[in-house]
């Protein structure tokens, strides 16, 4: 079954000049691996289409069952010269709340807020 | 027994909330409370602000109001104060300090500054190129107006060794602020990265105050912590090998576990492997955390590899200015209006011959804060805000931003909502570039002042 990704991971995302950096913890071990096969650096990018104008690099911290991607020329210029509304870009992270991931449905019990997954 | 130390956050940055400072001070049974109170373009509004304004002395506008809530718990508990407060003016700042504690009746007590980052006239001889683009530093000369490299911890070490109270700095990394105390305490070497990492790893926890306390974290029905209304502000007790118990007040909203320490372990980090600060490299790839009880995470073995030769350098410069504005639809075909609105101010920009070096108008509701990475099938929502903002190169420019956005009033369309216009609605752009000095070219100076 494909679930967005927010019953499986949390995000937060931080600022340096004109990177974002938007972080991924997976809420539990089990749901890890799933993350770092489906959610790549590419598919990332590509998922927040024009948003991201630079690179996208992965780092993979697996002691925290995290990823951090690091998006350059994501904050319009950077938080002084940026137009956008958000300009620390902290709403970023939110974003990707919503890519899907596909899961063996036996993992259906152990996800977050399952309550709001259509049957 | 093994020494261990309390050391508890009281701002994360400027506008930050006063109140868990001083419930800190009062009840967090500290030996340091430790403010943050700059952000990248801090220096160099500053800087702007002094030109304009002789009455501004160059510190943290809520210092007052920051020193008054804590000195009293503060010098009852002998609770030590390091603060980034400074500034642009770190003795004026020291200075201010020394007249509210006497105004408190606390007489004798050391206050330190630390001076010293500020580079603005070698700058340019002392560095080399700008790090986002590669061009030369000498470039930005004709726009400089600030420029301050990012000091460690070893000068707020030096002040606490001869006696003071109280530090009070420049920009000093923010991590920094929050290790000092520990390198001092427990006679840490300045170069020994395994002790170093972890501290600087502890302060680089502490230094967002309630972002790991449970704030910038709550999203109902999926994270949820208690009272979000009523964040607690970090506490670490910290041991003679630098790892650390988080906690905060007992009573206090929020929370602390192992999400929220994992979240903000990684904000604002690039390789985590990797992280560069003054002092030392952090790598958080080989921390262990644990759940030790209710809003208690124990934080150990964050890694460190020997510091780097030089110090980052913040340059801040004029480029121009932002004009912004925005007006309002609602009910059935609120997009619709806001298409033709969008329209409207297009062609007005190039009748009155609006130059922008970037021009954008959002929807809010829709596409203003995610931008491109807005779904194609977002719903339509009820209420649309267009908004409106065009960088330029003068004043004069960025003020037809909002003068168009006037003429939407009565020459607009049908069901236009909008505010009564109060100022010019435009600002100034401080651009800042960083850079990278040789740490040996920026040495720190301590002054010491007694209430």
């Amino acid at each position: 079954m494909k679930v967005k990704l927010q019953h499986l991971a949390h995000t937060r995302s931080g600022d340096k000049g004109n990177t974002s950096n938007i972080s991924v913890f997976a809420y539990a071990p089990e749901f890890y691996p799933l993350l770092k096969a489906q959610l790549t650096a590419e598919r990332f990018k590509a998922f927040y289409g024009g948003a991201i104008t630079g690179e996208v690099t992965r780092y993979e911290v697996d002691n925290l069952d995290a990823m951090n991607f690091v998006c350059q020329g994501a904050l319009g210029g950077g938080v002084s010269r940026s137009l956008c509304l958000d300009n620390y870009g902290k709403a970023l992270s939110a974003a990707v709340l919503g890519f899907e991931i596909e899961i063996p449905d036996a993992l259906r019990g152990q996800l977050v807020n399952a309550a709001l997954i259509p049957a | 027994m093994t020494k261990t130390i309390r050391i508890g956050a009281g701002a994360a940055w400027w506008g930050d909330r006063i109140e868990p400072a001083a419930l800190n001070a009062e009840r967090g049974e500290l030996d340091y409370l430790c403010f943050e109170t700059m952000a990248e373009a801090t220096v160099s509004a500053a800087q702007v602000r002094a030109r304009r304004d002789p009455s501004f002395q160059g510190f943290d506008t809520y210092l007052d109001e920051r020193m008054r809530a804590v000195l009293p718990a503060c010098m009852r508990q002998g609770t030590k104060i390091i603060s980034n407060q400074g500034w642009i003016n770190p003795d004026a700042a020291a200075q201010r300090i020394v007249q509210l504690l006497r105004e408190l009746g606390h007489t004798g007590v050391k206050v330190a500054s630390v001076n010293g980052s500020l580079i603005t006239d070698r700058v340019l001889e002392l560095t080399d190129r700008i790090m986002e683009n590669g061009l030369p530093t000498a470039s930005l000369k004709p726009t400089l107006i600030s420029a301050e490299a990012y000091l460690g911890a070893e000068p707020i070490v030096q002040a606490l060794q001869a006696g003071a109270q109280i530090v009070v700095t420049g920009r000093v990394a923010d991590p920094s602020l929050f290790m000092a105390p520990m390198m001092y305490e427990f006679g840490w070497d300045p170069l020994d990265p395994v002790r170093l990492g972890q501290g600087m790893g502890i302060g680089h926890l502490m230094e967002c105050g309630a972002q790991v306390t449970g704030g910038y974290f709550s999203d109902p029905g999926f994270k949820d912590v208690p009272e979000p209304w009523n964040f607690g502000f970090p506490i670490a007790e910290v041991g003679e090998d630098g790892s650390a118990v988080i906690t905060k007040v007992a009573g206090t909203g929020g929370a602390v576990t192992l999400q929220t320490v994992k979240e903000q372990m990684l904000y604002e980090v690039h390789d985590p492997a990797n992280y560069l600060t003054p002092d030392v490299v952090v790598d958080f790839t080989t921390a262990r955390l644990e759940q030790i009880g209710p809003d208690r995470v124990r934080v150990w073995q964050i890694g460190g590899k020997p510091r780097t030769p030089t110090l980052k350098v913040s340059i801040g410069c004029t480029e121009g200015f932002i004009g912004e504005d925005m007006f309002f639809y609602a009910g059935p075909g609120a997009l619709r209006r806001a298409q033709l609105a969008k329209k409207i101010l297009e062609e007005r920009f190039r009748i009155v011959g609006l130059k922008a070096d970037e021009y954008r108008v959002d929807f809010l509701g829709i596409n203003a804060i995610h931008g491109a990475a807005t779904p194609a099938d977002a719903p339509e929502p009820y209420e649309i805000a267009v908004r409106v903002a065009a960088r330029t190169a003068t004043r004069e420019e960025a003020v037809k931003v909002g003068r168009e956005v006037d003429g939407m009033a009565v020459s607009g369309i049908g069901h236009t909502g909008k505010r009564v216009p109060h100022a010019d609605r435009t600002r100034e752009v401080i651009g800042v570039w960083s850079s990278l000095v040789p740490r040996e070219q920026v040495p720190a100076s301590i002054n010491y002042f007694e209430s």
